[in-house]
């Protein structure tokens, strides 16, 4: 049988971002997937040379466009350890908080995406309906829809008055009523499932090895969350991660599913044990030298925040591992043996973030 | 089948969007828009410039100028939040669109000449022990 090449993306109607893939393709059948990247890059690793360490929670905050809450947090805490900060428990869970949020309205952002890729546009608007309410917490809470700025090194910088947590947890009920009225649509209805089902299988064991990261890795069985090592706030929580054992773009569809309503139960579970205490903690002098290491769980997986400080002002060295860079090689494992037309489910269904990959 | 009653609903209800520009939704109180100086009472001590990520602010105490790139302002409010004299403040509303690129420049006065004694000495601290500052 003849090999035929066949260019997938930059410019793809189910990429939001750019990211080519040169698909080589036997009949229908897809036989390998060859991924390029760099289209995007911007350096913002290098920045922490000509930006202090205040000023590189904003650059952070700008590394991904849809989770900037939990990427700020992720870089303040670390930047806390290396300077040995202990902020205060309200800091902590009004963290959570937000970046339960995040996490909420980028699955449902996903989710929509999702339905669109198999050409359920009713679905998918109803999503992006959905998510609305939750962009509107965050406007109205921090002053803007998705870089919402809060974190500052030692707290935040935003307070949530009692009025607004009361309104806070009725737009959660609403958004929760309206998810799970899409439940079954999303876990059970025919069409969805013909598209899904044992689509872009990954065993557990392959999942493992190849290093897959988030909903991917739960998605084919593995009980893996960072949230689960207790940082910041969640050693407050209590929660069970979100398992499914299928391996196909079904099982991390229901994952993300699942967890869009575990993390509204995290959000009221954090409002009710918020505690009244100082917002920020005052931080005097520079990172020292020396090094500092975070993983924390991103709605896309683990991500790794690596800082060295040299005791000035400027960081010497920020590293950041996105989730979406471990999910490539697992991605390039389900693809072989695909259909064509599977090709963008199985891409989306590992919730690509690439401009967080190239940083 | 299954998302069928969400449908009907939907088609019952009236539209979940507005139509925009004709029908505009009241801005949140919070909102952070538009930067706004109100140059009077600045005292061009450049701690916005200091603290700003993008480094969009540039503030000239000699010659009275306060300048801002409204193009490279990544609306963060951290350098509302730390004018010591509250000059700055933001509007619940975005900038509105422009076909050309534009610097901002605002001339104030020059500190008082009874100030002045005091003045270049607040400076130089400032110059000093710029790292003390900026770490608060």
């Amino acid at each position: 049988m003849a090999t035929t090449v066949i260019p997938f993306g930059p410019q793809h109607p189910v990429l939001p971002e750019p990211v080519h893939l040169t698909l080589k393709v036997e009949d229908e059948i897809v036989k390998e997937a060859i991924p390029a990247l760099g289209y995007v890059h911007r350096g913002l690793e290098k920045l922490a040379d000509i930006r202090d360490f205040h000023q590189m929670i904003n650059v952070c905050e700008r590394v991904c466009g849809i989770c900037s809450m939990i990427h700020g947090t992720c870089y303040s805490e670390t930047v806390e350890e290396l300077m040995g900060i202990e902020v205060t428990d309200r800091a902590k869970l009004l963290r959570v908080i937000w970046s339960e949020l995040h996490r909420t309205h980028s699955h449902l952002l996903w989710l929509g995406l999702f339905a669109d890729a198999f050409g359920f546009e009713a679905l998918f608007m109803q999503f992006w309906k959905i998510r609305e309410r939750i962009m509107d917490i965050n406007e109205s809470t921090t002053g803007s829809r998705v870089i919402v700025s809060v974190n500052v090194i030692g707290g935040v910088r935003t307070d949530l008055s009692p009025d607004q947590i009361r309104w806070i947890l009725s737009e959660i009920e609403i958004v929760e009523k309206e998810v799970k009225a899409l439940q079954e649509t999303i876990m059970n209805d025919y069409t969805v499932k013909s598209r899904t089902v044992g689509v872009g299988v990954m065993t557990k064991a392959q999942a493992w090895e190849l290093g897959a990261a988030g909903p991917t890795l739960r998605g084919s069985g593995v009980a893996q969350d960072m949230r689960q090592q207790g940082y910041g706030g969640y050693s407050f929580l209590d929660f069970e991660p979100v398992v499914e054992t299928a391996g196909d773009c079904w099982a991390r569809s229901t994952v993300r599913f699942r967890e869009v309503l575990q993390s509204i139960d995290l959000v009221r579970q954090a409002v009710a044990k918020l505690p009244e205490g100082e917002l920020a903690v005052k931080v005097k002098g520079n990172p020292p030298e020396g090094e500092a290491y975070r993983r924390v769980e991103q709605p896309r997986g683990e991500c790794v925040y690596y800082i060295r400080g040299n005791g000035t002002k400027h960081l010497d060295r920020l590293r950041i591992r996105t989730p979406t860079f471990a999910n490539i090689p697992p991605l390039l494992a389900m693809l072989p043996e695909c259909e064509l037309a599977d090709v963008p489910v199985i891409v989306l269904s590992i919730d690509p973030c690439i401009s967080c990959t190239e940083r | 089948m299954l998302f069928t009653p969400t449908v009907i609903k939907n088609l019952l209800k009236k539209p979940a969007t507005r139509k925009y520009p004709y029908e505009v939704r009241e801005p949140f109180a919070n909102y952070r828009g538009e930067l706004v100086i109100d140059i009077d009472k600045c005292i061009f001590c450049g701690m916005c410039s200091r603290k700003c990520p993008s480094q969009c602010i540039t503030v000239d105490k000699a010659a009275g100028t306060w300048q801002c790139d409204p193009h490279a302002c990544v609306y963060c409010g951290l350098c509302r939040d730390n004018c010591p004299t509250k000059c700055l403040s933001m509007k619940d509303v975005h900038r509105k669109p422009v076909t050309e690129k534009v610097i901002w420049i605002e001339h104030g006065n020059p500190p008082k000449p009874k100030k002045k004694a005091a003045a270049p000495k607040a400076e130089a601290k400032a110059e000093v022990k710029p790292d003390k500052k900026a770490d608060k």
